[in-house]
């Protein structure tokens, strides 16, 4: 019972310390779409040089897969060490984080456009650039997107750890709770997380319908 | 109007080397429609697809209009060759008449005259625009897809098609009503056409001219009465089968059998217009059952008397027609030219 109230007490808690509370929640949301977009304009043109230079594929693929098994901490205790402490670093971690589902999402998709529409096209006379952007993309962006939509998920969570380095968001007030064993503190930052994440996820979900082409609605995740 | 000179393909895989092309030479004409066949491996499809430069001969040359592919530019090349394949290859996320009108697209055409034409073509292969236009590839059966995959080939009104066993894929009814339908769009537009199949029945059907591979090699290349009728080697015939003499029968025309017509007689009795197989000659020669005279004379497009056969010369012909074998050595009679 006792325990119960104090956990609601988090409520209370963001209601007398408002400033601060939406203060984190807006680096926690930059952190978050930031390093999201970086990775997107990092991946997307590596994915694409990847489907034409068939000798670069496995090394980038290798590249990437190195980013996503180094443990998290790891990463940033890295960047740490290379970019100092701050938001800055917390970015570059989150977003060599970020870059493999979405690199390794357009590869596949791109890869995996159904063979027959690009020899068709390639038959009809489309240029490289033409093939790419008429064709190969709109092909592989189901895939492509659901990729941006685990990067994100999974960078709305990850950037809580970039409060071990300066870096900011709801992860301050986890690690505050943690350190002084303060529960509606520790709420506080952990609940809106876990919120951020499951409302990523369904807004990337609508968006989805809006970016993804009618004809290729009913297919991929 | 495309002219292959000694074309050779060699592919090497795993250390292999095949010769899928060996040393082809064929020309097919203006408003042609010329039908490669063979087995599958016989280099049918390679050697097509050489001709808009998706494959890279190894040797020889390709020349279209009078000039060799190698050095056209090879966008502007494809442009001007309509493509269509046996799995549609329609783009899943452009509509039916955007998919039609892709090449247009690319030689940037205005929107409202990409649509008008759009809906002419989709009304020349029998999807009704205001039915089809707005629908996406999915929504359509195999057979509307290949109508689609027609009415895209045809969009920029190329003088060259190039169709790779466009039917394949669709089951046999849909197949014969396609295949019909390509024979009246072909009337109206007259393109040059290559077309690939291994369904010798849709070859006869079709073709001009058929060119029948086998191990990258032109084994014969002959109109389909010859091909029936002066099979090359054992190859020839053992690829036609055993229906051989029926099909013979029903892609013979009167006219390339009957003897030239007697000098000074106008045409009294029965007539049969020469565009009608042998098979359809002969039913209705049977109908005539009071005609008078020794023979009939048969007539040109135009409906002008330019050959006579007397019935015995028709069953006689009629059995050679079925079994040519037997008469190795005999020339057939010739042509009346119309």
């Amino acid at each position: 019972m006792r325990v119960r109230g104090e956990a609601l007490d988090f409520i209370t808690y963001i209601r007398e310390n408002r400033e601060r509370f939406t203060e984190l929640l807006i680096q926690h949301l930059e952190l978050t779409v930031y390093s999201v977009l970086l990775a997107v304009l990092i991946a997307v043109p590596l994915a694409i040089l990847a489907s034409r230079v068939e000798l670069l594929a496995k090394p980038l693929t290798w590249l990437g897969a190195i980013g996503q098994t180094i443990p998290s901490l790891a990463i940033l205790a890295l960047t740490l060490g290379w970019l100092g402490i701050g938001f800055r670093p917390s970015l570059v971690a989150l977003t060599i984080r970020a870059v493999l589902p979405i690199f390794l999402n357009t590869y596949v998709g791109i890869r995996n456009a159904d063979r027959s529409v690009i020899d068709a096209a390639r038959g009809m006379g489309t240029s490289g650039a033409q093939l790419l952007f008429l064709v190969e993309l709109p092909l592989a962006s189901p895939v492509l997107f659901a990729g941006i939509q685990t990067a994100t998920v999974q960078t709305v969570g990850l950037a809580t750890l970039a409060a071990y380095i300066g870096g900011g968001g709801l992860g301050d007030l986890i690690l505050q709770g943690l350190a002084m064993v303060d529960y509606p503190i520790l709420l506080a930052g952990a609940i809106p997380v876990a919120l951020l994440a499951i409302a990523a996820e369904l807004l990337l979900g609508g968006l989805r319908r809006l970016v993804i082409p009618a004809g290729l609605q009913t297919e991929g995740r | 109007m495309i002219r292959l000179e000694h074309v050779s393909k060699v592919f090497t895989s795993r250390g292999q080397v095949v010769k899928a092309v060996d040393d082809v030479s064929l020309e097919v004409g203006a408003g042609e429609l010329v039908v490669l066949i063979g087995p599958s491996g016989s280099g049918k499809t390679t050697t097509m697809r050489m001709i808009n430069r998706l494959e890279v001969p190894t040797s020889g040359r390709i020349i279209v209009d009078g000039r060799d592919v190698q050095e056209m530019d090879v966008v502007a090349l494809r442009r001007r060759i309509g493509y269509v394949i046996q799995q549609g290859g329609l783009f899943p996320h452009f509509t039916v008449a955007d998919n039609v009108a892709v090449v247009p697209r690319l030689l940037g055409w205005p929107r409202a005259k990409r649509r008008q034409r759009a809906y002419e073509l989709l009304e020349l292969v029998g999807l009704p625009p205001d039915q089809f236009a707005d629908r996406y590839p999915r929504q359509l059966s195999g057979g509307q897809q290949q109508r689609v995959g027609v009415a895209r080939a045809l969009a920029a009104d190329p003088p060259i098609v190039l169709m790779d066993e466009p039917f394949g894929a669709v089951d046999p009814i849909t197949r014969k009503q396609l295949q019909r339908e390509l024979r009246r769009i072909q009337s109206e537009v007259r393109k040059t056409i290559v077309f690939v199949t291994h369904d010798i029945g849709e070859a006869f059907l079709l073709a001009d001219r058929i060119v029948l591979m086998s191990e990258g090699r032109v084994v014969q290349d002959a109109t389909p009465a010859d091909l029936l009728r002066r099979p090359a080697d054992a190859f020839v015939t053992e690829f036609i089968g055993e229906d051989r003499g029926l099909r013979a029968l029903q892609y013979t025309r009167l006219e390339e059998l009957a003897g030239p017509a007697p000098a000074g007689q106008s045409p009294n009795g029965v007539v049969l217009p020469g565009a009608l197989s042998v098979l359809e000659a002969a039913r209705e020669v049977g109908k005539f059952e009071n005609a008078t005279g020794d023979g009939f004379w048969v007539s040109d497009d135009a409906g002008r008397p330019v050959g006579y056969l007397t019935y015995l010369q028709f069953v006689a012909l009629l059995g050679e027609t079925i079994a040519p074998e037997d008469t190795s050595g005999k020339e057939p009679a010739h042509a009346v030219s119309a």
